[in-house]
This record gives structure tokens, sequence and C-alpha cells, in this order.
């Protein structure tokens, strides 16, 4: 079976989100980046079902040469290939990456291996668009599920689960097939110190992607921080001497004693 | 037209469809558009009695043998169809899992641009300006959204539930799309329900969550401790479940639960980003930190500087005594 995992590089926030000047993008300086989660653990799912059924796993992302950082990542995590669409580092709207990661799709495996499973992050931590896998899906007439927190392969049937309130809906489509998955579907592994050291060395294939005109636009203008309420918290005191005032609160203002 | 996919269970709109509809009835009124509503299932003809009070004029009710249950791209497909018989400027939904499914489908099968999270949207014929929801919201996105067909969805909990000026007698028109077999092939096959344990993170009233302060898997037994005499439920950060030291279902966050409860404990845990947004709809925080220099000291509204080991213990037993 070969697995296809999408990924996205973002910020590694921290406490505090600092815009640039212009207010066009979240000041990376003192920033280091990482891996969407969700797609983190597309990245592992993919690897496990590939561990359980053989075959071969690839990651793929849309974004900056740095962006190669997240991709060895992966490679880390040992999957098997990475491809880099490579941009100038501007922004990609959900259907310009779609496009492009499905024309990417259709070249890419070689010897005819096609993508058994397409997986993707159900959205990115940045963007949150939750489309770029739909429209792949659709460019690639390939069925396409989303949310899912639990995947098991058999027999070309992939069996998706994803949580309602009070429990799960649960689908059966046939490969292959898009599916989107959200953070809790596995534990993503660490990769060894080993594993990090030979992904460096590994080659990354690379492709210019086409910024295809589509009808109609969404585009940022700007971004904006809301004012955080930065006032320090009332504090009740300090160690087990605030434990009296803490009651107080509980029982007066909160009202749940 | 301004075309809302309502959400419903049995005939009943979901809460999140009804904040959807309030953002959609302001496009419609600033548009002097009609104001429609789209709806699945057996029972969407009951609908009508519920949204006339929404200024809801049309509901478009979906029939199709072949659609029993929830079918993503068959419901895209459908929502599709019925943009193009009726010529809608605007699908809006809500910023709901089946919301995002649904509409994105319809996006692609439209190749029409689609803007998610939205918490305002202005404007009129084929140019809004948007203004979403990025980070969860800690960050605010300003766009512009262009198109014959537009799609947006309402970031959840961001619009009131509101009523309109007056209540409309909406006509219920039934439309049956014209569906090959690839638009049926994801459908839900059967719903597993959950063995519920103890109060689900986001409807507990109080939450007492431990982050990676709390040093280890054991010691959340003292948080399970007060959160059971709170009448409560335990969370964690993610960095805490990256640890391993509680399941994923425990988390607060960005990529995890949104919680809302009466008052948020916060044991052990800095305040990034990703897990402020998880619980910006608590109405208090209390954070118990030995860093006073902590992130979730400036966000939180009451804060104790001391270790929470020797802290959460002393104020369960505080608390036995008074109850």
């Amino acid at each position: 079976m070969n697995v296809l995992a999408c990924i996205k590089r973002v910020p590694n926030t921290g406490a505090k989100i600092v815009l640039t000047d212009d207010n066009q993008r979240i000041d990376t300086s003192n920033l280091g980046f990482t891996m969407s989660p969700h797609e983190e653990c597309a990245v592992e799912e993919a690897i496990q079902q590939v561990e359980t059924h053989g075959g071969s796993t690839h990651v793929l992302t849309l974004g900056p040469e740095e962006a190669t950082e997240q991709l060895r990542t992966g490679l880390a995590m040992r999957a098997d290939e990475a491809t880099l669409l490579e941009t100038d580092g501007e922004e990609w709207g959900p259907r310009e990456t779609a496009s492009a990661i499905a024309t990417a799709i259709r070249d890419l495996p070689e010897d005819d291996a096609e993508f058994d499973l397409l997986l993707f992050g159900n959205e990115s931590a940045d963007m949150a668009n939750y489309q770029v896998g739909v429209r792949v899906a659709t460019e690639l007439d390939l069925p396409c599920v989303t949310g899912i927190k639990s995947l098991e392969v058999e027999d070309g049937v992939a069996t998706a689960k994803r949580e309602i309130g009070g429990g799960e809906e649960v689908y059966e489509i046939d490969l292959p097939a898009v599916v989107s998955v959200k953070e809790g579907i596995n534990e993503p592994r660490y990769a060894s110190m080993r594993a990090k050291m030979q992904a460096r060395r590994q080659e990354v294939g690379r492709l210019e992607p086409d910024r295809t005109e589509a009808p109609g636009t969404f585009e940022k203008t700007r971004l904006e921080a809301p004012e955080a309420d930065d006032s320090d918290a009332m504090v009740l005191g300090e160690g087990t001497d605030a434990v009296p005032e803490i009651v107080e609160l509980l029982e007066s203002e909160i009202e749940v004693l | 037209m301004i075309l809302g996919f309502v959400e419903h269970e049995s005939g009943v709109p979901e809460e999140t469809s009804l904040e959807m509809l309030t953002m959609a009835r302001e496009l419609a009124t600033d548009e002097e558009a009609v104001l429609c509503a789209v709806v699945f299932g057996d029972e969407g003809a009951a609908l009508k009695d519920e949204l006339g009070p929404y200024g809801i004029e049309e509901i478009h009710h979906v029939t199709h043998d072949r659609l029993e249950g929830y079918a993503p791209e068959g419901w895209g497909e459908s929502v599709a169809q019925l943009v193009s018989d009726l010529g809608a400027s605007t699908v809006a939904a809500a910023g709901t899992d089946r919301g995002h499914e649904v509409l994105a489908h319809a996006g692609a099968t439209l190749d029409a641009p689609m803007a998610t999270n939205c918490v305002d949207v202005t404007g009129a014929g084929e140019s809004y300006e948007v203004r979403r929801d990025r980070w969860g919201g800690s960050l605010v996105e300003h766009a512009r959204l262009e198109g014959e067909t537009k799609l947006v969805t309402a970031a959840e909990h961001e619009y009131p539930i509101e009523e309109a000026a007056s209540t409309t007698e909406p006509t219920v028109n039934e439309f049956t799309p014209s569906l090959e077999d690839a638009h049926l092939r994801v459908r839900v096959e059967r719903v597993e329900t959950a063995d519920e344990e103890g109060i689900p993170l986001g409807e507990a009233r109080v939450v007492v969550g431990g982050g990676r302060g709390v040093g280890g898997p054991e010691d959340y037994d003292k948080l399970e401790e007060l959160a059971d005499l709170l009448g409560g439920t335990v969370g964690a950060s993610r960095a805490a479940i990256n640890e391993g030291w509680r399941p994923h279902d425990d988390q607060i966050g960005l990529t995890g639960a949104q919680i809302s409860p009466d008052i948020y404990i916060a044991c052990g845990i800095s305040g990034a980003v990703q897990h402020m947004v998880g619980c910006k709809g608590a109405d208090k925080i209390l954070a118990i930190n030995t860093d006073s220099e902590a992130a979730i000291v400036q966000k939180a509204d009451y804060a104790v500087i001391g270790d929470l080991h020797e802290v959460v213990p002393e104020l369960t037993d505080a608390i036995r005594e008074v109850t």
C-alpha cells in the first residue's frame, strides 16, 4: 500500500503572537517552526498503515525551501520519500494549494505505483481553511472523508471513524481515497537522533508548482492580533496560605460549592 | 439569495446553525436578498415552524431516495446543484465539522471560494469584506471574498442567536438532486454510541487542568480528587498529552476540546496560545503556578503563586471541611 501524507510548515507560536509591522504575517524572527499538529498525526498514520500492510510512505508539502525541515522530520519518523512543492514563501490560498497538490499527485508516483491512501490534516494550525483535502479529492475524483480519529484498512477498504456528540460516525470507503485526520488518531513517534541524522542526508524531491487562477477571490488583506487582556491576575496569595482565599472564591464568587 | 445550510436534530435546529443565521440574515438585509435555508433529512420539513422566527422565507428540503443518512459528497453536490438552480450568491454554514465538510464539497464542485470561521462578513453583491479567526481566534484575518458564488462558515459561538424583526412563514420546497454513484460512495454506515465516563470536558461547569508542571501521570490523581469534589472534570495541556501522561481526549486547546466552564483551574500550565484558545470560553480562570511570570498568570483572572502539589491537596481538604 502506498500512502501519501500532506503536511504544512507553521510557526511554533508561544505565549503571544506578534505580527510584522505591515500586519501581513506572524513575526517569526524569534520563533521556531513545526508541522501542523493534525498533520504530524497524518504522517504517523501513514507510517503505521505501511508498517501493517507493507508498501511505501511519501510526505509532501507546499511551501518555501525552509519547509524541507518539516519534510525531514517526516523522513526521520521513517517516511520513505519526501517532495517539496517549492514556493517563494508567499501564503497560498486553499484552492491554489489544492490544485498544485492534485497536479503533483498525478505526476508523482514512479513505476505506476499510485497512492492508495492520501492523508491530510483536518485543518492547518495557522490558516484553518478546512478544504484543501476535499478540493484535492474532487480534482482527482477520489472519495473523501474528513475529521477522522480512527482508521483501519482491510482488503482495500478503509473503515474511518469521526467523533460526534455522544459517539462516532463510521464510514467505509473503497481505496484509493483521501482521508483528513485529527490529532488523537495516534501518538506521533519521536524520531531517534540516529534517524534524524540519516534524514538529513536523504534526498528531497522538488517540483515547481503552478499557481493557477480560479474564478473568484479569497485573499488576505491583513492580519490583526486582537488586544489580549494582559492585565495581571488578581493574586490570591502564595502557596498553601492562599487556600482559604480559593475556597472563598469558589464559594462566593463562582458559587460552585 | 443567501442560502443557509441548517443542521438539525430531528427537526430542531442546532444552536450553531441559528448563530449562522444571524450572520446570513445580516448579509441578506444588506443586499436586500431573500434569506433561504437548505435542509436534509426526513424531518427537514418540520423546520417550517422553527425557522420562521429567524426570517427564513424559503426552506429547500433536499430529498432523494438514496440519501438516507449523511453522505458528505452527496450533500455537498446537492447544495451545489441547488445553488445553480436558485442562483444563490452566498451559501453559509456553521463552522462545525459537518458545516465545513459539506461546504468544502459544494465549493470544490462549484469551484467557488470559501472563507471559514468568519466572525464578521459585510458587503454586497459579488464582494465581501471578511474577518475570520485564525489560530483559534488569537489572530484575526481581514480578507476579501469575491465571486459569483461565495461560501462562508460562521465561527462557533461568535454570533449571538437572534430572531428576525418580523417572523416569516417559510414555504417548503422539495428539491431532488440528480446524484450519481460517485456522489454516494462515502456515507455514514452506522453510528456507534460511546460509553461516556464522567462529564464531557466541553460541558463541565468546573474544569481542573494539568500541564507539564504536574510532573507525571500519577499526580493527576490530586487533580481528579479536586475535580470530583467540585463536580467537574480534568483536562490537560498538549504538553502533558505529548508526555503520555493523559489520553488525547483530555486535551484542551486548538486541536483538542474547547471548554466553557464557570471556572477553569489551570495547574502547572504555562499558557501557550494554542492552549488558551481552548479555554477562552471559561467564565473565570484561576492559575496555580510556581512561576509568577508565566503567561497564564497574565491571562488568568486569579492566580496563586505556588506549587500545585502542595496547594491542590490542601485545597481539596479545605473544601471537604466546608461541604
